[in-house]
């Protein structure tokens, strides 16, 4: 017996973008009705490989066969027409549209809607029950939640007949119950006999739920692999090419006393949006407090009321003494006089200015120290000469002081940043997404510098939305939902399981496993919000 | 990498697009019935052989260098300053009330009062656009540009009715006193022998504007003020982070720029027509765009400009005085000038970039 061809099969794909080689002579087989993940870190070329499969991108060298046989793709209609379809990480949804007027978009048969309409209800129901794929074909896309948008996006791509599925980081939006959710949905196509493709940076996903995975490693295709023979540790090694600590070792916290206390903290946003609804939290000199949450439930407006350039109602106190939340004392010098050393979620837009070199941005924000200044000038020998410590101090590579910042890697970038906060010594440190862009092994370090800044006594507010890095690195646990507080735990006493339903606005338990209860649950929220809405 | 060098960027770019446009004008005087070659020749020999005609050339740098490092320190903090017009013509005015009605012993001490009185009334000028734009969200190219107008109303009202002399027909102030004359580059540099810059109004206003290309320089690059004004064109949620205001750093820019604008009121109100005249600025305020543009906000690329467009200025003159190409023609030219160094520079850089990065790539 002959085994079948593959579903996909890249023969020497390459591609260059100016000088840059985003992907080198990859060949890869993937083997209809299997899920076969590719990981890698950002910028190792995956989505390069992924815009040439789906017509975005002409490869400058390479042949792709779909069903063994040969097959130009020179646009995304003709990806379509080979049975491709494409799930992005940011949704192509038309927001004020109905799910069925989605699935229909492009796909229409005539110059009237109504027949297609139709057929596409009859389609989506038929899709819904064999492959667990329910949603309101009635519903508008905008009020329906991130998990069901993604699949409204599937059935997108089912209703255009597609047997292979190309996903794009598909749970990065998603709470854990969303991703389970979205797994079994995968494994469903897969028992039906379709091909996915999945792309992640998380490993944890890559194990659970993938048949084979490639690496890929700066534009290389460094191994495909057997999931179920390989491991973690071996999938990180080839991502970095080197040996990685995949868990931070750390000692139990020593708390102190307390150093930042949070009263019934509020924002209300230019629109009059409620971002923060009473937050209240205290945070312990020698911990960290993991905020976790899916993003956009009022993290941001935290660190930034906490770093002092947005307005809020409420009471913080650092060290037992009560700081400004607006006007002229509420700015990022009063909170850095405060003692308050701030690592933004955004390094892009916040931390760095991008143009300016490195020494530029090591003093960013704290230009103003007289150390800096001789005369009316700022002394840019001394401060020259900080940064090329701190540059050393924190391994960034390479470690030219004049080069612009926008030329360093994702994790070089954070370095800069992390150094730059962590130096000045600060009694609370607030940091947000540490290691978002980040490669792995930079990951590594980062996670090192806060927990030994941790060990020195140092408070630390960490807010991630990686469930996995909240819990490598808290000692305490607080979930945001909706700009509150659902909850606080030791890291200690609670599971992945249980911050999953606190992530998804739920704190009391359903108490089985099931899923559906939880989606009930979900369902009769967002039904209260729209009426509330309404 | 994937960009190419620094200097090809500062100085081969706006080289290439001046050429284009030198060609293009060419076609145009051809079109005309004119030699171009003739054109250039008596362009260059009327604005740079001789003294006289450098006098001019340079008396018009002078005022571009000014409106040009206007436009640059606002565009550093991301801040599209078109009123340059209007602040110089209330610098005129500054410097009228300055040199008028306060006893100047020396020019000397007259010069550093009118400067600062120019500074003044110019940052006055910006400030109202400043304020709207920090405050209320008012973009600044619209403010500004309204400003222009009310500038332009506010002299002919002030002239008219306040500053011109009993029995005066023309709306102008009184002549400066004599004590106030700026020594002009006839005076400073010629010697019974060998006359110099003999009838150009070039004056020592010329090294004020140089002075105040070292000042910028400083501002921008070795202060902290200039670092925060960087910071703030940059990245606004950057800034802000940071703990920089962009309320008070966009205050403060507007009024240095305006105050910038308004110093080139004391070459031509003090140092050339010697009394306030309607329209002194002739401009100025807009071709300050252009020069920043081609002088990439740098102060160094801001004087060099200054002087092409002082050359161009010049020169134009020398064209409308002897040959049958019309007066209009020289803007033509002036425009084309501006549109391929300042409004199409991407068509330039673009291909040159492509060409840097296929070099490189064919070297390694």
């Amino acid at each position: 017996m002959t085994d079948p061809a593959p579903a996909i099969e890249l023969k020497g794909i390459s591609k260059a973008f100016g000088p840059v080689q985003a992907n080198k002579d990859i060949s890869i087989r993937v083997m209809p009705g299997t899920i076969h993940g590719i990981i890698g870190e950002n910028g190792a070329g995956k989505s390069t490989l992924m815009s040439i499969l789906y017509g975005f991108y002409k490869a400058d060298a390479g042949e792709v066969y779909i069903a063994g046989k040969r097959t130009e793709i020179p646009d995304s209609q003709a990806a379509i027409s080979a049975g491709i379809g494409m799930v992005f990480q940011h949704f192509k949804l038309v927001q004020n549209f109905t799910v069925l007027e989605n699935v229909i978009l492009g796909a229409e048969d005539g110059g009237l809607l109504r027949p297609s309409l139709a057929k596409a209800r009859g389609a989506l129901k038929k899709l819904a029950e064999e492959y667990e794929l329910s949603v309101d074909p009635d519903a508008l896309v905008e009020d329906l939640s991130v998990g069901h948008q993604q699949r409204v996006e599937i059935l997108k791509a089912l209703y255009r007949h597609a047997d292979i599925l190309i996903l794009d980081e598909p749970t990065g939006v998603l709470t854990p119950a969303e991703a389970d959710h979205l797994f079994r949905i995968l494994s469903g196509l897969r028992a039906q006999g379709k091909t996915i493709i999945l792309i992640t940076h998380k490993l944890r996903e890559i194990m659970e739920i993938t048949d084979t995975v490639s690496v890929m490693r700066r534009g290389e295709m460094t191994a495909t692999v057997k999931t179920s023979e390989t491991s973690p540790e071996q999938l990180a090694e080839l991502m970095v090419g080197r040996k990685v600590l995949l868990r931070v070792d750390k000692k139990p916290a020593r708390p102190g006393a307390k150093v930042l206390e949070v009263e019934n903290l509020r924002l209300v946003d230019e629109n009059g949006v409620e971002r923060l609804k009473g937050i209240s939290l205290d945070l312990r000199a020698g911990e960290v407090l993991g905020i976790a949450g899916v993003a956009g439930n009022g993290q941001s407006e935290l660190l930034e009321v906490l770093g002092g350039y947005a307005n809020a109602t409420g009471t913080v106190r650092v060290n037992g003494r009560a700081i400004a939340l607006s006007g002229k004392d509420c700015t990022g010098q009063s909170r850095r006089a405060d003692g308050i050393g701030h690592v933004p979620e955004d390094r892009h837009h916040e931390g760095l200015i991008l143009p300016y070199t490195a020494w530029e941005n090591a003093v960013f924000g704290y230009h103003r120290d007289p150390a800096f200044q001789s005369g009316p000038l700022m002394n840019n020998a001394a401060i020259r000469e900080d940064a090329k410590g701190k540059m050393a101090r924190f391994d960034v590579r390479p470690p030219d002081p004049n080069l612009a910042a926008r030329n360093f890697s994702g994790g070089n970038q954070q370095k800069i940043v992390l150094a730059r906060e962590i130096e000045r010594n600060p009694d609370i440190l607030l940091i947000g997404q540490p290691t978002r862009g980040v490669d792995i092994g930079a990951i590594e370090f980062i996670h090192q510098q806060i927990i030994r800044l941790r060990d020195e006594g140092k408070a630390i507010l960490l807010v991630s939305v990686e469930l996995d890095e909240i819990f490598s690195l808290s000692d305490r646990i607080a979930v945001m939902f909706d700009g509150q507080l659902m909850g606080l735990r030791n890291a200690a006493d609670t599971d992945q399981r249980e911050l999953g339903l606190m992530m998804a606005g739920i704190t009391e338990d359903p108490g089985d496993d099931s899923i559906a209860a939880v989606e009930a649950q979900l369902a009769a929220k967002n039904a209260r919000e729209a009426a509330h809405h309404g | 990498m994937d960009k190419m060098p620094a200097w090809a960027d500062a100085v081969l770019v706006p080289l290439i697009s001046l050429i284009l446009a030198a060609l293009l004008s060419a076609l145009v005087i051809i079109a005309i019935g004119e030699s171009p070659a003739a054109a250039l020749k008596l362009m260059v020999e009327g604005a740079l052989m001789r003294s006289a005609g450098w006098g001019y050339t340079l008396y018009y740098a002078t005022n571009f260098i000014f409106t040009g490092l206007a436009v640059s320190v606002a565009f550093h903090a991301r801040l599209f300053n078109i009123g340059g017009e209007g602040q110089a013509t209330l610098g005129g005015l500054g410097v009228a009330l300055v040199v008028l009605y306060l006893p100047w012993p020396h020019w000397s001490l007259a010069l550093v009062g009118a400067s600062l009185g120019a500074a003044a009334f110019g940052a006055l000028w910006a400030l109202i656009p400043a304020f709207l734009q920090a405050k209320r969200g008012s973009h600044i190219v619209i403010t500004t540009i309204m400003f222009n107008f009310i500038a332009a109303a506010l002299l002919n009202y002030v002239l008219v009715n306040l500053l011109k002399p009993a029995g005066a027909m023309d709306p102008a102030s009184a002549l400066f006193p004599s004590a106030t004359h700026l020594p002009t580059f006839q005076q400073m540099f010629s010697s019974a022998d060998a006359p110099l810059f003999r009838g150009a109004p070039a004056n020592i206003s010329f090294f004020l504007a140089l002075l105040a290309c070292v000042a910028v320089w400083l501002l921008i690059w070795r202060t902290r003020l200039g670092y925060e004004i960087r910071a703030l064109g940059h990245s606004e949620s950057a800034a802000r982070y940071a703990g920089i205001s962009p309320v008070r750093i966009i205050i403060v820019t507007m009024l240095i720029s305006g105050g910038l604008s308004g110093m080139m009121a004391v070459n031509t109100t003090m140092g050339e027509s010697e009394r306030l005249v309607m329209n002194a600025t002739e401009g100025a305020g807009f071709i300050g765009i252009a020069v920043a543009l081609m002088g990439r906000n740098h102060p160094f690329g801001v004087l060099l400009a200054a002087i092409l467009f002082g050359f161009l200025y010049q020169g134009g003159a020398e064209l409308a005085l002897w040959t049958s190409i019309p007066r209009e023609l020289i803007v033509v030219i002036q425009a084309l000038v501006i549109l391929f160094t300042g409004a199409l520079d991407n068509m330039v850089r673009m291909p040159l970039e492509k060409l840097f990065l296929s070099m490189r790539k064919g070297s390694t």
